[in-house]
């Protein structure tokens, strides 16, 4: 009984299938590194800035086909040049920023629709346009693993460094400038993590639904977390459940018809963000708001007579 | 008394030396020779209308803003490096009420925000901020997220934030600021009772001196960038702050509070009155 359930979940060859162990290890780390950074993102409000990386990394991938390269470089190589790029303009007025950034992402999605029309005419890839913007998890290389840890331990590592003090500053800039926090410094590596962790969610899921991943369990997770490590921990984890809940129903989806068409990783990854959202708004809505416990009669009387009574 | 109180007898000493510091900001005088000293234990209230230069004063005192000329010495030594001596509290902060943080996680930042790394468990950190959170009267909504609190809560958790580290210096930039009028009076009895307890030097800026007046210690007057300094009596007078704001003012005092308003010398009567030079207040 509970072996014909187990087997209508986890249709046969699941786990001896190597695109899906792939798919679960690739799609695992990103997630992770994607929950822990998104936690930040989320908190410093620069949900858009992250949009605007994923989108002008999607011309990165798009290049990485032209040129013959790891998808994974090309993603990685053009969000970092946009977070450069964002650095170094630098806008502080939040219009101005919110502005500069529309334009950057603008610019990278045309230039990614360029360099796909070349994909498509000169080196005839087929479907690069769907891997770049929509990802196609299964057909990850198993040897772009190392490069994925690589770059995972890199982001995970420079947070762990600026943890308090990153913090600090998206509580305040100014307390943490009064706390001797080097602020620019601080920012900028986030910005850098932030590059990294949506080079690799675009891989898995896709330039334009890697946000989804970034900020989906972040924004999640603060609303039933009630400090920082706990929020980060959990948005690690609701990333890698959707991820692997989805490589699970996208493999399972290849069942459901006679024809035997599977639905693609990145719908049912996006979907269960959606659904793990809507669901810590209940949850948080019940704990979030827990007002301080209102002052006792007794502790603000001082009548002995009324504080043997509780 | 609370462990490690300050003893009075035991030590005076210089919280605060602020010497004939003038600061031009794209070609505008905003503080004029300015000077001044605070002692260790003393309450000073930084009064001036929006715009007469506190801001910039603090900013200053806290090495955000380097002086046109003129020196700051912190407890007795020349203003360094960001450092331990001064705890700051700003204007306006406005804490979110998404940031996952609890009252008691802020005040551990205060303890070792600026430093790398993740905050590792240890007993003594978290008996510093268990001590802290009581001295602010802020142990009930220790485990609140701060940003659900109420502005007062607010305030005292962002108090213990900066006292910590057991500076000489507190600054408060405007913090009875959209406080109810309970709050207010809580939040001066307590920054009143610290600066006492603690032997720290507590300088609060206020557009209004009308809720410090009970608690002050000293006065720091700021007008058109330039800032007159002593007890109450002293500076708020009609020579003392008509020479300030260069023009004549007058300073009347009704029942226990102090009022300061324009006017014309010859008519003897206020001619006109800006709400910016109003201060209400207290007792003689």
């Amino acid at each position: 009984m509970v072996d014909a359930l187990l087997r209508s979940v986890f249709e046969p060859g699941l786990f001896s299938s190597g695109p899906v162990h792939t798919a679960a290890i690739i799609g695992g780390i990103a997630a992770v590194v994607s929950g822990v950074v998104g936690t930040f993102t989320v908190m410093r409000g620069q949900s858009f800035a992250g949009h605007a990386l994923s989108d002008v990394s999607a011309a990165g991938g798009s290049a990485s086909f032209l040129l013959g390269i790891s998808p994974l470089l090309g993603f990685v190589g053009m969000a970092g040049i946009a977070a450069g790029g964002m650095e170094m303009i630098g806008v502080q007025r939040a219009r101005g920023r919110d502005l500069a950034t529309g334009i950057v992402l603008g610019a990278g999605l045309g230039l990614a629709a360029l360099l796909l029309y070349f994909d498509a005419t000169f080196t005839s890839t087929t479907g690069a346009a769907i891997t770049v913007l929509f990802g196609s998890m299964f057909a990850i290389s198993s040897s772009t693993i190392p490069l994925v840890v690589a770059f995972s331990l890199v982001a995970l590592g420079m947070i762990l460094v600026v943890y308090r003090p990153l913090i600090l500053s998206s509580v305040s800039t100014e307390l943490a400038q009064v706390r001797g926090v080097r602020v620019r410094l601080t920012e900028s590596i986030h910005l850098l993590t932030l590059a990294l962790a949506v080079a690799l969610s675009a891989m898995t899921i896709g330039a334009i639904l890697s946000t989804a991943l970034l900020i989906g369990p972040g924004a999640a997770a603060l609303r039933v977390a009630h400090r920082p490590a706990w929020a980060i921990f959990s948005a690690a984890l609701i990333g890698l459940g959707t991820t692997w809940g989805g490589i699970l129903l996208a493999y399972d989806s290849y069942y459901w018809s006679s024809d035997h068409r599977g639905w693609p990783v990145s719908f049912f990854v996006v979907s269960l963000i959606f659904i793990a959202y809507l669901v810590s708004g209940r949850v948080g809505a019940r704990s979030t708001h827990r007002a301080p416990k209102p002052l006792a009669i007794e502790e603000i009387s001082s009548s002995p007579t009324q504080s043997t009574r509780s | 008394m609370i462990e490690g109180a300050y003893d009075l007898a035991e030590d005076k000493g210089e919280a605060l030396a602020v010497e004939g510091v003038s600061v031009w900001l794209s070609g505008r005088e905003i503080l004029h020779d300015v000077s001044f000293s605070l002692h260790r234990g003393e309450f000073t209230g930084l009064i001036g209308s929006n715009g007469a230069g506190k801001t910039t004063l603090l900013r200053t005192i806290l090495g955000m803003q380097v002086p046109t000329t003129g020196t700051v010495r912190i407890g007795g030594s020349p203003r360094g490096a960001h450092g331990a001596a001064v705890g700051y509290v700003p204007q306006k902060i406005l804490l979110d009420p998404d940031i996952p943080l609890r009252s008691r996680d802020l005040v551990g930042l205060g303890f070792d925000g600026h430093r790398l790394g993740i905050p590792l468990r240890s007993k003594h950190r978290r008996i510093l901020v268990e001590e802290m959170l009581e001295a602010v009267d802020a142990s009930r909504f220790a485990d609140s997220r701060v940003g659900t609190l109420s502005g007062g809560e607010q305030q005292r958790v962002l108090i213990a934030h900066a006292l910590i580290r057991h500076p000489r210096l507190l600054l408060l930039d405007e913090p009875l600021a959209n406080l109810d009028i309970r709050s207010e009076y809580e939040v001066v009895e307590l920054l009143s009772r610290l600066a006492e307890e603690q032997g720290i030097g507590v300088l609060i800026s206020a557009h209004d001196m009308n809720p410090l007046l009970s608690a002050m210690d000293r006065i720091v007057y700021i007008a058109n960038g330039r800032a007159a300094s002593g007890t109450t009596d002293e500076v708020v007078r009609t020579e003392v702050l008509s020479k300030l704001y260069g023009s004549h003012v007058d300073v009347i005092r009704i029942h226990d509070r102090i009022l300061v308003a324009a006017g014309h010398e010859h008519d003897g009567l206020p001619a006109h009155t800006e709400p910016s030079v109003w201060a209400i207040g207290g007792r003689s």
